[in-house]
């Protein structure tokens, strides 16, 4: 008590001169040095610096340059809305949209569901429960390359390949798998999904955990059995991490580039063609010369629909939990 | 106590439920199921490709899943290691790692402690700015961090082809500033006031102080650094062109057409090794905090 009381005149005091120097600070320069302004610059500058340099400085550039024509020769002149246009009456760019549509459809329908019931499951685990989640976890941090590389390799068409004597074994006919249009784009999704499920297990396991167990507890008192429980109880909890893992997964297919550049480069007949893999052709693969005002257009458009989605979907699941 | 902790730890099952054989008996067969999948998803791929690895290549083309039906074949490693030039690219993985780790560290630590600790009048503005590039995706970045890695500022000369056109954008990372700024926020305020009344400066209040105090973020943000590195791709292609300096994940899909199967499997195993071994060694931190990275990066 008596030790409190000695304090707390020497907390006022130093905290005392504080509002002093916040207002002097705006007026003097040398106040500002005097009161540790260029200690705090010195201490926010690598962050300002390699912010500025590499992130904040390029999206600007990326919204002037989607407005512009550059050929790193001669100076970049305003277009106006060329760019947009040639993005959008170029065949590819369809092609592309719905490319990436059709895998954030296939990604959401293998990888949305997996994950979190296999979260259930693992969160009722009595024994071994690390095990679980390293097993679960272990394919994330396979490199992405490594691993679509491997996956590449056990995809083999021919009826020796990995996954054909799997099938074999089974009774199934050898699969083209990344070689036919029709079956490349499942066969992304399924490396996707395998390489990216464990880290939704994981968000999910952490959520399920934060559970309060009284409500386990009441629902029992109201005769739930486990099923019930589940419904009434897990899924409605879980309902906001839900949400966001949901938009999330949206924003990150709409995204994928390593899956189809590596398996199979866009092919077959540009039947894995996506919108990212089209902004790195228009920028670092054109035979005319970089066409980064177009790859910029396309990326800052792909920012727009994003941003645009999430908010959109941000506003609709508030009204949704309002009810 | 105990009868505590079970009711906190207590999932959706009881354990008056759990003690039913209606309940137990499918639940744990279920579980026995779900650890069989895990196995044969997660772990046996991995396996496989270390089968594989000194595993002759007429051996792996003609009967894949046969375990060394005609031996094995340690050869391969060394091959790999040697004469396809794994070991230099593992070399220059581990450059590319650690000097993205320091980058990102220094970067991390020094901002978060202004934004967090020192909180000068224009720290709002900034984390709004810090913040805000979370919401835009990286592929908005590529052609202009491209162009300005050709062109940049102060330097005079291009930084393609040095590891500094990967480390220095690696340091922009919204997320370990977020990560670290959160941790800073949540230390004790008394120990600063404490250690400045004893007369510490800002400098000495960081390094003494702040940093001790701060090392399991350090220790997240540390391995998720390392281990982003060693998955990037695209941006490494773009600006290492050099053979003599490109990290595995850039070179090995290039090896692919010109190296023979079973030498080039062995070269994916050693790249995977690295990740698996630092996630089976710091595993705690991998799982608490590989649910955030996942979440923010989306």
């Amino acid at each position: 008590m008596t030790a409190l009381d000695t304090r707390v005149p020497d907390q006022a005091l130093g905290t005392l001169p504080r509002p002093v120097r916040r207002v002097a600070v705006a007026r003097s320069p040398r106040t500002w040095l005097k009161g540790g302004g260029l200690g705090n610059l010195v201490f926010m500058l690598p962050m300002l610096l390699i912010f500025g340099v590499f992130s904040w400085s390029p999206i600007v550039q990326a919204i002037v340059m989607s407005f512009q024509k550059t050929n790193l020769v001669t100076p970049a002149t305003f277009v106006g809305f060329d760019n947009f246009v040639h993005v959008f009456q170029d065949p590819q760019f369809l092609t592309a949209v719905v490319n990436t549509g059709y895998f954030a459809v296939l990604a959401l329908l293998f990888g949305y569901p997996i994950p979190l019931v296999v979260a259930v499951l693992m969160s009722e685990v009595r024994r071994l429960k690390g095990l679980f989640s390293v097993l679960a976890y272990l394919p994330v941090v396979v490199p992405p390359v490594v691993a679509v590389l491997l996956w590449k390799f056990f995809y083999d068409a021919s009826p020796t390949g990995v996954f054909n004597t799997i099938l074999d074994w089974v009774g199934i006919a050898p699969q083209p798998w990344i070689q036919s249009a029709a079956t490349a784009m499942p066969s992304l999704v399924l490396e996707a999904t395998w390489a990216g499920a464990g880290g939704t297990i994981i968000i999910y396991l952490a959520a399920l955990s934060a559970v309060a167990p009284e409500l386990y507890d009441a629902a029992e008192m109201d005769g739930a059995g486990i099923w019930k429980k589940i419904w009434h109880v897990t899924l409605p909890q879980l309902r906001g991490i839900l949400l966001v893992t949901f938009i999330l997964q949206i924003i990150g297919t709409a995204q994928v580039f390593l899956e189809p550049f590596l398996f199979t480069d866009g092919g077959p007949v540009n039947s894995t063609l996506s919108v990212l893999l089209l902004i790195y052709r228009y920028a670092f693969q054109s035979s005319l010369g970089g066409n980064y005002g177009a790859a910029t257009a396309l990326s800052v458009l792909l920012a727009l629909v994003l941003a645009i989605l999430s908010l959109v979907y941000f506003r609709m699941t508030r009204s949704w939990s309002d009810n | 106590m105990s009868k505590a902790d079970q009711a906190l730890d207590r999932g959706v099952v009881s354990a008056y439920e759990w003690k039913r054989k209606r309940v137990r008996l499918p639940l744990s067969f279920t579980h026995l199921l779900l650890l069989i999948l895990l196995v044969v998803v997660g772990l046996l791929p991995l396996l496989w490709l270390g089968k594989a690895a000194i595993t002759p290549t007429q051996d792996t083309l003609r009967m894949p899943m046969a375990i060394f039906p005609h031996g094995v074949d340690w050869e391969n490693l060394a091959t790999a290691w040697n004469t396809v030039g794994i070991g230099t690219q593992f070399v220059n993985t581990l450059w590319v790692a650690l000097g993205s780790w320091l980058v990102q560290l220094v970067v991390a630590t020094t901002g978060g402690y202004a934004l967090s600790v020192l909180r000068p009048r224009y720290g709002r503005l900034v984390n709004a700015l810090v913040l805000g590039t979370l919401f835009v995706p990286s592929v908005v970045l590529l052609v202009p961090l491209y162009l300005t890695i050709l062109h940049p500022p102060l330097v005079g000369h291009s930084l393609i082809n040095t590891f500094w056109a990967v480390w220095l954008p690696a340091g922009a990372s919204a997320f370990n500033v977020l990560l670290v700024t959160r941790f800073f926020d949540n230390l004790p305020r008394e120990i600063f006031e404490a250690a400045r009344t004893d007369g510490a400066g800002s400098f000495r209040l960081f390094w003494s102080v702040v940093l001790p105090m701060s090392k399991p973020i350090l220790g997240v943000v540390s391995v998720f650094a390392i281990i982003n590195a060693w998955k990037d791709y695209l941006w490494p292609m773009l600006v290492l062109k050099d053979k003599a300096i490109q990290p595995l994940s850039v070179r090995l899909p290039e090896i692919q057409s010109q190296t023979q199967l079973d030498v080039y499997l062995a070269g994916l195993a050693i790249s995977i090794l690295i990740p698996v071994a630092l996630f089976l060694v710091f595993q705690g931190m991998f799982l608490r905090g590989g649910g955030l990275d996942g979440a923010v990066k989306g």
